[in-house]
């Protein structure tokens, strides 16, 4: 794509925020695309079974999630490309997008990439990545049957990947550094009244150990500065994400941690340029908040192109 | 558009150790979302890598012989093959530009 095609709005990311702020855009008849780097869905699609999503009493996947989402938009005419986003220029009026593809340039744009997971940063984890060490219980867990496995961190996705490492594993330790945990009480609940998951609470990880693949797992009790050693084959990390804004390189005002600052409308501090999503700071990062951020960043792009 | 090739339990000798150009093998699942984030993007190089590179899939599902031989503990794992030996593995999603950095040094 070497010519600079003018749209009225461009979508970054193809997660739930930039699926519905395409949906709303495309049913608005705005002459949208929505650029994503690889499969639409966003962090969702990491989700085995999403049970907070109105709607869906049962559940549902997040890759189908994902998926519907997307068929939603196409069917009313949203545009789309596959393409990495490399950065952002704002010359008044214009905004000019650079992508894997090629510029492009657009009146608005709508950031909505999400935010990727993040790592331990502790000595074994890169060494064993592949050999114990991993980021997707939903990929992975099937690996570890009848094995010993420890899940790092407090949050939903730690306690929705003890849950599925569960039915595998034959143990499956759940590490976090407080005694308290973040996830939905319901999700603990489940975690707790399976017998499978041990809660290893206050407790933080020193080093990743073993010779060819994962055997050991220093711990650090924060409380008693007491050290442990527990014996397993696996080491699942879900601690929590990172914003992926490095690409904007301090254009936008953003807080201490990189996400995107906006007001109730998602507009940024450049006119123009709104921001929706698990990227957006203050966001509670759940699939239904991030469709909910969507929509208004669509709706209020659209108001700014009326101008 | 792609043309990655299908492996089992049983053909894989043939078309991947015995091969006389390197082979990069996508280990992957039904269940798994990154192995079908990154399933596209190999289609898409098996154009580009024509006559350099081999691109395999093999679902470890129904190949598990295979993917415990390899010691297979992720997916998606990428392992690029070389006169029968594995050389490189890439774990998990990568977006197209960096597993292109990651095939060239591999196949350089």
């Amino acid at each position: 794509m070497e010519t600079q095609e003018e749209y009225e709005l461009i979508i970054l990311g193809g997660g739930p925020a930039g699926l519905t702020a395409g949906l709303y855009a495309a049913r608005n008849r705005v002459k949208a695309l929505m650029i994503e780097k690889a499969m639409v869905g966003g962090l969702a699609v990491y989700a085995e079974l999403i049970e907070n999503y109105p709607g869906f009493p049962s559940g549902i996947g997040g890759i189908e999630l994902g998926q519907l989402m997307f068929q939603q938009a196409e069917k009313f005419g949203l545009k789309s490309l596959t393409a990495e986003v490399s950065g952002l220029e704002i010359k008044g009026e214009r905004k000019i997008v650079k992508t894997s593809e090629g510029d492009l340039v657009a009146r608005a744009v709508i950031i909505a990439l999400g935010s990727e997971r993040i790592q331990l940063g502790v000595p074994g984890e890169k060494e064993f990545l592949g050999k114990g060490v991993s980021y997707c219980a939903t990929c992975d867990a099937a690996f570890f049957r009848n094995k010993d496995v420890a899940v790092v961190g407090g949050g939903n996705s730690a306690i929705s990947e003890a849950l599925h490492l569960a039915k595998f594993a034959s143990r499956v330790s759940l590490v976090h550094r407080r005694d308290q945990f973040r996830a939905t009480r319901v999700f603990e609940e489940r975690a707790r009244q399976e017998p499978k998951i041990s809660f290893l609470t206050n407790s933080t990880v020193d080093s990743i150990e073993g010779k060819e693949f994962v055997e050991n797992l220093q711990l650090n009790n924060v409380k008693t500065g007491a050290k442990t050693r527990l014996s397993l084959s696996g080491v699942f990390v879900a601690i929590g994400q990172r914003p992926n804004t490095a690409f904007l390189k301090g254009l936008l005002t953003c807080d201490p941690v990189g996400y995107i600052m906006v007001n109730e409308k998602m507009e940024t501090n450049v006119p123009g340029v709104l921001a929706a999503g698990d990227i957006r700071a203050n966001s509670i990062r759940q699939t239904i908040s991030a469709a909910g951020d969507g929509a208004t960043a669509a709706m209020f792009a659209d108001r700014y192109l009326g101008q | 558009m792609g043309n990655t090739v299908p492996v089992t339990d049983a053909t894989f000798e043939d078309v991947v150790l015995k091969s006389t150009i390197p082979v990069l093998v996508d280990f992957w699942a039904t269940w798994c979302g990154p192995c079908k984030m990154v399933a596209p993007i190999l289609e898409e190089l098996t154009t580009e890598y024509s006559g350099k590179l081999i691109i395999a899939k093999l679902d470890v599902d129904e190949n598990r012989q295979t993917a415990a031989r390899f010691h297979v503990m992720n997916i998606p794992s990428l392992i690029i093959f070389k006169q029968g030996k594995p050389v490189t593995n890439i774990v998990g999603f990568k977006p197209k530009a960096t597993l292109k950095k990651e095939l060239d040094a591999a196949l350089a």
